[in-house]
């Protein structure tokens, strides 16, 4: 069965991507810094460091997750619904882990206990490797096809019917260890970048050691994906510019380069989901083999050209400008942090009884 | 119990909950905004330390807003995913505004803000905290105008092709008139939950600070021998400069209590609207609220309003009524002597094939399918319906007067009495508009049953239908006690920086070197 999309599915389809490009590549090293807090911090002052270093633009970040999600929805609410009902108890993890993992960063400054913020860090970290682990195997299970079929003979009805097991494969689960390991070398090369001193040195080490796994494990993801769910030339051409990111980021660490590393972690992220949205065209990641005549795709899962229009002049109007600050932020937060900028904590007075 | 009750608990649970942080969020940016501008443009040192008082306040708050905020929007494709499918190509557009034009906004103008003290020029700082507050306020006009179009489907035709609803005019979406009145509405509540919760920190805090009954109360403390607590309580804190506690917590108080005042009227008057609008859209919903088993007024009679009911609210006679003549006519019609139609006569009304609200295009076009989901009943939970209307009312109502009696103490330089009921007061009037606000969506949504698309779309009809009962319960579960702790850290926390009272603040300056001390990190 041939697809014929419009060129307004095509728009949305991208720009979907482009969210989620922009959430993986962003949040990214979020996750990465996440984790890293209990394990690059050794001491209090040096976590604070660390947790400083996202914590004016982690929830900024994570606003392109919700963007994403809501312009699937509108966009595509065939596959918002089936997506999401699909992947329940997973995007309940996720969610979980986000609560947690955003309240660790807000709160665990509000009380002087050691017990409190390394409470709070802990759950900073493993939250953030929960996201992490869910998100790269459910982005595999994207590449390999989530099955569907049509509910109780309604034609624009589509139920999944893996059920919650199958979602664990062999190259999900790999797929789920790279994401880890990638947002560990992505985070640990932005620490780097944005502190001086100790903190800084003690993540470019980390960032060599990750880095071989990464490009080890990477690289056996991509070709894993390449040769099982292949996109031809594209895919190949891909692979090539991620793992090249990957090894740019590694050479550059260990030549103090940070700028260029992050650039190449990046861009590898980028690339990675590049990849994995062209496998995800037509299909929107389902796998339709049982779905006769009646696919969930691109053209069935989609708005109606008026949703479809009033949306694209809003992101036409709005995303250059959300851009816009979001890069200004960024800027104005640029200063490389260390120990010796994090004030004392101020001396808690005697509350009112 | 079946997937759908679960799938309704958790959405109940877990919006309500969501509910307790947004109010506060709405209203309490603009306030935070509002003392940052005062303290730009005079200098006053008492702004700035409520400024930074009730932003950390604030964002305490926030932050559960925040991440109970990301629930909501999945839990849609989650938990209702034929709903989800059915309503996309109207329903997701909002939300997907909201993440592109509010969400963005606030979230990276509040970093801006926490963060930019010493590295955004005043001026700059400034517009970054109303940007935020204008950011969040956004949000609720796409959220609202989402479920404006569940409680009034209008703007959207039905697609026999792709068995779903579409998009046909945005703007109708809009300016569905159930938007135009529960906008104002949400924000004015916002505005009087905020300001509740500003009068209660300051208004405990004058209390403490009332030097006569202090010393009363250290007398009949130290003959009870509780030297320690008449320490605590007689012991200030020596200030270098002019100790302005009292003139800041004073300008708080009465600030809110006005606020409280006017959001109060406001609430009446749009409330008032909105339930004039309801009774044409869903006019269910307006009986429901008043356990109005027969038609009333429209000959010459006028329906009566119930203010308190004891007794079973099936329709049997109650053991005890109070109440007001006409007041129901007026309230849902505008004229005296209108007429209210009671939930038997809407019952055998829809058992013969009556539309919701006969005019809605979408309601017209669907009927066919909506009557072949056999939605056998159309009643809203009766009790549940009444009640949590009084309740938001009652509550409302209240808080108003809490206001009046602030106001009242304050007046001529006084201050409230330091006295243990007015610290119980204190206690309960934050918590008073907050659940108003819980009760007015519980009725609002619940008066909305047994559909989730008004007239349109059975809430049974409406659920995932690859999602298992087991799956939604372990979700029910894990967000319900997850939320409960939570809910303990979070209150504990904003108790220990409301006693903690306003900080001591230092002149601000921007940071020009590497090595310079940051004046604010996490």
């Amino acid at each position: 069965m041939t697809v014929e999309p419009t060129t307004l599915q095509l728009v949305w389809f991208g720009l979907i991507a482009v969210l989620w490009i922009g959430y993986l590549v962003l949040e990214g090293f979020d996750y990465g810094v996440g984790m890293l807090i209990p394990y690059l911090g050794r001491n209090d002052k040096e976590r604070r460091v660390l947790v400083n270093t996202i914590g004016p633009v982690w929830d900024g970040n994570e606003v392109w997750l919700l963007t994403a999600g809501g312009a699937t929805f509108a966009a595509f609410p065939g596959w918002y619904a089936t997506l999401f009902s699909a992947l329940y108890l997973p995007l309940f993890l996720i969610l979980i882990a986000l609560i947690v993992r955003g309240l660790a960063f807000e709160y665990r400054a509000k009380r002087p206990e050691q017990s409190w913020k390394y409470g709070w860090d802990r759950g900073a970290s493993i939250g953030s490797f929960v996201v992490s682990l869910v998100f790269g195997v459910g982005f595999s299970n994207f590449v390999i096809g989530l099955p569907v079929q049509v509910a109780d003979g309604r034609q624009g009805v589509h139920v999944f019917t893996g059920g919650f097991w199958s979602l664990f494969s062999p190259f999900a689960l790999l797929g789920g260890v790279v994401l880890v390991a990638l947002f560990l070398f992505h985070g640990a090369i932005f620490i780097a970048l944005k502190t001086r001193g100790e903190i800084h040195q003690r993540a470019k080490a980390f960032a060599e050691k990750i880095g071989l796994g990464v490009i080890g494990a990477g690289g056996a993801w991509l070709l894993w994906s390449n040769l099982a769910y292949g996109t031809g030339v594209p895919g190949w051409i891909l692979l090539v510019v991620a793992a090249g990111g990957l090894v740019m980021a590694w050479y550059m660490v260990r030549a103090d380069r940070d700028g260029w590393a992050f650039i190449g972690t990046a861009v590898s992220t980028a690339v990675i989901a590049i990849g994995i949205f062209l496998r995800m065209y037509p299909d929107l990641g389902f796998d339709n083999s049982s779905t006769m005549d009646a696919p969930l795709n691109i053209v069935t899962a989609s708005a109606s050209p008026l949703t479809l229009t009033i949306m694209t002049w809003a992101a036409v109007v709005f995303v250059p400008i959300v851009l816009g600050y979001q890069a200004w932020s960024y800027w104005v937060f640029r200063r490389r942090l260390s120990t010796a900028n994090i004030p004392d904590d101020s001396p808690q007075r005697e509350p009112i009884p | 119990m079946d997937p759908v009750s679960l799938a309704r608990w958790q959405f109940g649970i877990t919006t309500v909950y969501h509910w307790f942080f947004v109010p506060v969020t709405l209203a309490l940016s603009i306030i935070v905004a509002i003392f940052q501008t005062l303290w730009f443009r005079s200098g006053d040192d008492k702004y700035l330390r409520l400024t930074k008082f009730y932003g950390k306040l604030f964002l305490i708050n926030f932050a559960m807003g925040v991440v109970t905020g990301i629930v909501q929007e999945f839990q849609f494709g989650m938990n209702w995913s034929e709903y989800s499918r059915f309503v996309g190509d109207v329903f997701g557009a909002p939300l997907a505004f909201e993440a592109l034009l509010a969400f963005f906004l606030e979230s990276t103008f509040l970093g801006l803000w926490i963060f930019g003290w010493d590295r955004l020029p005043k001026k700059i700082h400034l517009l970054a905290i109303w940007l935020a507050a204008i950011g969040s306020n956004i949000s609720a006009i796409f959220i609202l105008a989402a479920n404006s179009f569940m409680q009034n489907p209008q703007g959207a035709v039905y697609n026999a092709v792709t068995d779903r609803a579409e998009m046909a005019d945005f703007g109708a979406v809009l300016t569905n008139p159930v938007l135009l009145w529960a906008l104002p509405h949400t924000l004015m509540a916002s505005w009087l939950t905020a300001s509740a919760l500003v009068l209660a920190v300051s208004g405990w805090h004058l209390a403490k600070l009332n030097r006569a009954d202090r010393a009363a109360d250290a007398v009949a403390e130290s003959t009870a021998e509780d030297a320690a607590a008449t320490d605590a309580t007689t012991s200030d804190p020596a200030p270098a400069k002019p100790d302005n506690t009292l003139a800041a917590h004073r300008f708080a108080a009465v600030f809110a209590a006005v606020a409280m005042m006017v959001s109060g009227v406001g609430l009446v008057l749009t409330g008032d609207e909105s339930g004039k609008i309801m009774t044409q859209v869903q006019p269910m919903k307006m009986a429901a609220a008043e356990a109005l088993y027969e038609t009333a007024g429209g000959d010459g009679s006028g329906a009566p309003f119930s203010i308190l009911t004891i007794g079973t609210l099936d329709g049997s006679r109650p053991i005890f009524v109070i109440e007001v003549p006409h007041l129901l006519s007026f309230l849902a019609t505008g004229t005296w002597d209108g007429k209210v139609q009671g939930i038997n006569e809407l019952k055998a009304a829809y058992a013969d094939g009556q539309l919701v609200d006969p005019d809605n295009k979408l309601q017209q076009a669907y009927a066919e399918h909506m009557r072949a989901w056999g939605v056998d009943t159309h009643t809203p939970i009766i009790p549940v319906t009444y009640w949590s209307f009084r309740l938001m009312i009652g509550l409302g109502m209240a808080s108003i007067a809490v206001a009046l009696l602030a106001l009242w103490f304050l007046r001529k330089d006084g201050l409230p009495p330091n006295r243990r009921w007015w610290t119980w007061l204190m206690v309960l009037t934050p918590l008073g508009p907050l659940f108003a606000n819980s009760f007015g969506w519980i009725f609002t949504e619940m008066g909305r049953q047994p559909w989730i698309v008004s007239g349109t779309l059975p809430v049974s009809a409406a659920v995932s239908p690859g999602v298992s009962a087991a799956e939604v319960l372990i979700s029910l579960i894990g967000y319900t006690l997850v939320y409960g702790a939570l809910a303990v850290i979070e209150v504990r926390l904003l108790l220990k920086y409301i006693r903690l009272g306003l900080p001591d603040v230092e002149p601000v300056e921007q940071v020009t070197d590497d090595d310079d001390v940051l004046s604010f990190a996490y």
